[in-house]
């Protein structure tokens, strides 16, 4: 009984981390764009399903239909105005990545200092869907149980999308190679750009999903970040299922280390277990060749 | 705030210039500049906006309003603040205050959010014989600091106090059927390691026996296996040394996880008014760090104004230290006057009327005060010790959580 | 470009004796910016020495400055301040040497986030091992050592820095690393022993990195591992040796004074739109000087040389 126990929170913890995780890996993976503001997207949703909710009354779920588009949106025109140039300019994936890390770090800042100006910096927290729900004999909360299922739900609509629609191959030929993509006709920036809008779509479904449970503020946005990278790298990247797997053994790994071995050392084996992997898998659990 | 102008006593002095337009006494000589760095981004940031930032605004607004900061002559200055961003990084904090001092020539320093912040910067304050009141300082060295620092005053005693009122509270409930098990949690950081060595010591004394002791890395919101681990246990006492993120995400598991001791106690963050909005009724019995003697009228008032100036409540624990900390300030200045010197004469010499009461330090660290408090329909009152008075009697056994 | 051997060298020294006295001159205020200017430009400068060449970036600093500003704290009181010191290098060379070994099957991202990854396990190794047999996780650093003191420590170990680069530069290692950086299979084929190359100069690097940590930890009286091993260090060094130019050796500091200046300027002015305008000016950096701060350099040199071809018009 015990065991389920832990094993259905690690799940759950997995199923968040991947949650967070996988709008980062359709950002890199495909769009190239190493995005260091990613966190401050999350939180940005987050504040936005805050203020719906207690302002007006919106369910987070319903706000979901309005942060995604949004985001996809705002990200879409980010990836066009200011990342196309650097894009263009970039004479080698290496220049692109530094070009990238500056200039998201650039946006970290603007992004987390509009939410200051706005919002403040303390902390905010609201309950939605925080009622048990009973799973073989184990109790947990609804509002964790319905974040950690919509990450396998889209990871998987995902991964069907990329593998079986024309418009998934696109992108995904554009993920494996930028330069010969356009050989066969595909649209390689507007493909990175819609690559781009999809992973903040999915970084504001995200944020609105943890707002239900977590409590945050709008300084918190590194966290979300830090996270993603370790899971999307472990995962492989660009690999939509990689990073729901590698969610979920840190997820497993963080509850089954606060059971059985000390509660202290959590993150600890979780970094250390990320770094074994890469030892062992130079690109990740389902990452190819090296890049 | 509106006014956005590129220059520091422009922006910072937003408030000061507005609330100069109209005061009632006509301020007779310049300012009084008074400088902080505070975190107001990064990790400390959350802590910072909720108990330091607006009881300086709240300050800053009413004594400006008045006229400005009595002198000992009856003349009135007023007060404008000098205020920087330390990003939650010590060596920005020891920068700030270095520009304070020298560049920006203030008169007084108010002191930064946190144990750390404030050590970083007691060496800057001692060097410029700056008086140094701390409200959101806790470690159990404060004896040897304060004979380090002699500038340096400590509104909060040691974590060791405040666990031996919790404890000695804890001891007068096994009486009326509290039983002897107890299930503690604590943050993996100074904060929570001191007060959790001494919980482990005076529970032993108090007779109580630790069924679990459980510890999580700082950040951490997910704590489903400490609560799922406690709920099996069954303890009669579920303790918790914990700070806000994780204060939330305990009481919410423990809810949901059917965690239902006759004692639940959480840190810091219970005696926020986030507490109170996030879990409604849940909140009744939740006990605490901090409290506040609700029926007091001068409590009454700073809430009231609090809520009026600043746009939303005071925190029951660390707000009302620190307002007192501004309150001890103010009378000192206006018994000596803007000289450091004499003012960390008067404040280590003799006592003051606050909100919380008579403020008389002992060696420079306040030895009276509230340390247990509870949720008791819908304020945050205190517990103990008893010998501070004020306090009240607690809910107890704590009523099982209502529903969701 | 030719320049006597001995020259780059000579000019690190006479600016070093340039900047000495200046404690002698500026008051506190200023010593505190310049101990923070030194404080990156020492790590940037060192970050560079291995990320520069090889084009590895590592995130890996803040670990290695923690493990010295630790050092520091765990021995400062009960050891002479040399020996501190001493001890501190040594940890930071050991680590590196595990840590570069361990490492040498990675490249690009993986080596950027595997280094962060690391950086952060060494912080909640320290946080748990001093939890649980520490007592306590903050540590109180009351050591005498003025700022006047930190600035001259600073300062010397920069030089020694920039005159270990000119001679690595100039060394069959520099030669290697550079051959890594262009592209590592080839230079293996060419008979480089990458390995070998790679791992002593990270070592280098690293080693310089935690003797920063040392010297800097008692100027906060007070070090936990959030402040100790803050990832904000690591991605600040980063930033401003990107922003600079790592490809030269003095590219860092060119990126590190200015940033710090701009930092400075934008923290004392606007303490409620800090994080806005500091994004703006980094935007604009990366928009407008798109190849660092050498690369304006060079380009104006280059603009000059090609003007002084040019055959000048008769009417000029």
């Amino acid at each position: 009984m015990f065991l389920v126990d832990v094993i259905l929170s690690g799940l759950i913890l997995g199923g968040i981390y991947a949650l967070i995780a996988m709008g980062l890996s359709l950002q890199y993976g495909v769009a190239r764009i190493m995005n260091l503001a990613y966190g401050e997207f999350t939180i940005a949703a987050s504040f936005l399903a805050y203020v719906l909710f207690s302002a007006a009354g919106v369910s987070p779920i319903l706000a979901l239909a309005v942060a995604m588009p949004l985001s996809f949106a705002l990200n879409w025109g980010i990836y066009r105005v200011l990342m196309t140039p650097l894009v263009r300019r970039a004479k080698s994936p290496g220049a692109l990545e530094v070009d990238s890390i500056l200039a998201t770090f650039g946006l970290l800042f603007v992004v987390q200092g509009i939410l200051l100006v706005v919002f403040g910096g303390s902390y905010v927290s609201y309950s939605y869907l925080a009622v048990p729900v009973q799973i073989i004999g184990s109790t947990v909360a609804l509002n964790r149980l319905l974040a950690a299922g919509l990450a396998v739900a889209i990871a998987l609509a995902l991964t069907a999308f990329l593998m079986r629609t024309r418009i998934g191959t696109a992108i995904r030929a554009v993920s494996v190679n930028p330069a010969a993509a356009p050989l066969v006709g595909i649209d390689t920036t507007a493909y990175a750009a819609f690559a781009f809008g999809l992973g903040g779509a999915l970084v504001a479904a995200s944020g609105v999903l943890v707002s239900m449970f977590f409590t945050f503020n709008a300084a918190m946005g590194v966290v979300f970040t830090m996270k993603a990278l370790i899971v999307v790298i472990m995962g492989g990247v660009g690999n939509i299922f990689g990073a729901l797997v590698a969610g979920l053994i840190l997820g497993l790994a963080e509850s089954l280390t606060a059971a059985f071995l000390d509660g202290g050392l959590t993150l600890a084996v979780n970094f250390a277990l990320f770094l074994a992997i890469l030892l062992v898998k130079p690109t990740g659990l389902f990452g190819k060749a090296a890049r | 705030m509106s006014t956005f102008k590129p220059t520091r006593r422009a922006v910072v002095g937003g408030i000061a210039a507005a609330t100069l337009a109209a005061p009632q006494v006509r301020a007779q000589a310049g300012p009084v500049k008074i400088g902080f760095s505070i975190s107001k981004t990064g990790p400390n940031a959350g802590g910072a906006n909720v108990t330091t930032l607006p009881n300086y605004q709240l300050w800053l607004k009413e004594t400006n309003e008045a006229g400005g900061l009595k002198l000992p002559g009856g003349q009135r200055r007023p007060i404008e603040f000098v205020e920087y961003d330390d990003r939650s990084q010590s060596e920005e904090a020891v920068r700030n205050i270095e520009r304070l001092v020298n560049q920006d020539k203030v008169d007084l320093l108010l002191p930064p959010w946190g144990t750390a912040m404030n050590l970083a910067v007691a060496p800057s304050f001692n060097r410029g014989g700056f008086p140094h009141l701390a409200s959101t300082f806790f470690v159990e060295r404060q004896p040897e600091l304060v004979k380090r620092w002699t500038n340096m005053f400590l509104f909060l005693d040691r974590p060791s106090t405040a666990i031996t009122a919790l404890t000695d509270l804890l001891a007068t409930l096994k009486d009326k059927g509290l039983g002897n098990t107890v299930a503690l949690a604590s943050v993996q950081d100074q904060f929570g390691l001191e007060l959790v060595s001494a919980a482990r010591a005076g529970i032993a004394k108090a007779g109580f026996q630790i069924v679990m002791d459980r510890q999580y890395p700082p950040g951490t919101q997910d704590l489903a296996p400490i609560i799922s681990e406690a709920a099996r246990l069954k303890p009669d006492m579920f303790l918790a040394f914990s700070y806000p993120p994780d204060t939330l995400a305990l009481t919410e598991q423990a809810r949901i996880g059917g965690l239902n001791p006759k004692v639940f106690y959480t840190a810091v963050g219970t005696a926020f008014p986030l507490y109170k909005q996030r879990f409604g009724a849940n909140a009744e019995g939740v006990m605490g760090i901090g409290g506040v003697d609700v029926t007091d009228a001068k409590i009454k008032d700073y809430i009231a104004r609090h809520n009026r100036i600043v746009g939303r409540e005071p925190d029951r624990w660390a707000s009302t230290t620190t307002y007192s900390t501004l309150q001890v300030l103010t009378q000192a200045i206006e018994r000596v006057g803007i000289d450091k010197a004499a003012i960390v004469k008067d404040v280590g010499s003799q006592s003051f009327e606050t909100i919380l009461g008579t403020i008389k330090f002992v060696d420079n660290q306040r030895v009276d005060q509230w340390w247990v408090g509870q949720w008791q329909q819908g304020e945050f009152v205190a517990l103990a010790p008893t010998k501070v008075g004020g306090t009240k009697a607690p809910v107890f056994p704590k009523p099982a959580w209502p529903t969701a | 470009m030719t320049m006597k051997p001995w020259l780059p060298p000579l000019l690190v020294l006479a600016a070093a004796a340039a900047l000495a006295p200046l404690p002698i001159v500026a008051g506190s205020y200023w010593m505190a910016l310049l101990v923070n200017i030194l404080m990156y430009a020492t790590l940037a400068t060192a970050w560079a020495l291995f990320s520069g060449p090889t084009h590895y970036v590592s995130l890996a600093t803040a670990a290695f400055f923690g493990l010295g500003a630790y050092t520091m704290a765990f021995l400062g009181e009960t050891l002479p301040l040399p020996l501190v010191y001493g001890v501190a290098a040594l940890i930071g060379a050991v680590v590196a040497t595990v840590v570069g070994l361990s490492t040498l099957r990675l490249s690009g991202v993986y080596f950027v986030i595997f280094t962060f990854g690391l950086a952060e396990l060494v912080r909640q190794l320290v946080t748990w091992g001093e939890a649980k047999y520490g007592g306590t996780v903050g540590r109180f650093v009351f050591i005498d050592v003025t700022q006047q003191g930190i600035y001259w420590m600073l300062l010397g170990l920069l030089v020694v820095i920039l005159l270990t680069g000119l001679a690595i530069q100039r060394s069959r290692l520099g030669w290697a690393l550079r051959a890594i950086g262009e592209d590592e299979t080839v230079a293996r084929h060419a008979g480089i022993d990458t390995t070998v190359s790679k791992v002593a100069v990270f070592v280098v690097s690293a080693t310089f990195m935690t003797l920063v940590g040392a010297i800097m930890a008692p100027r906060w009286t007070y070090i936990d591992p959030s402040i100790a091993f803050n990832p904000i260090i690591s991605f600040q060094v980063l930033i401003m040796a990107l922003l600079g130019g790592a490809a030269r050796l003095y590219g860092p500091i060119l990126g590190v004074v200015p940033l710090a200046i701009l930092f400075e300027i934008l923290q004392a002015n606007f303490p409620n739109y800090f994080s806005i305008l500091l994004g703006i000016a980094f935007l604009v950096i990366v928009y407008f000087v798109p190849n660092g701060i050498v690369g304006l350099i060079d380009q104006g040199r280059g603009a000059i040389v090609r003007a002084a071809r040019r055959r000048p018009h008769p009417a000029e």
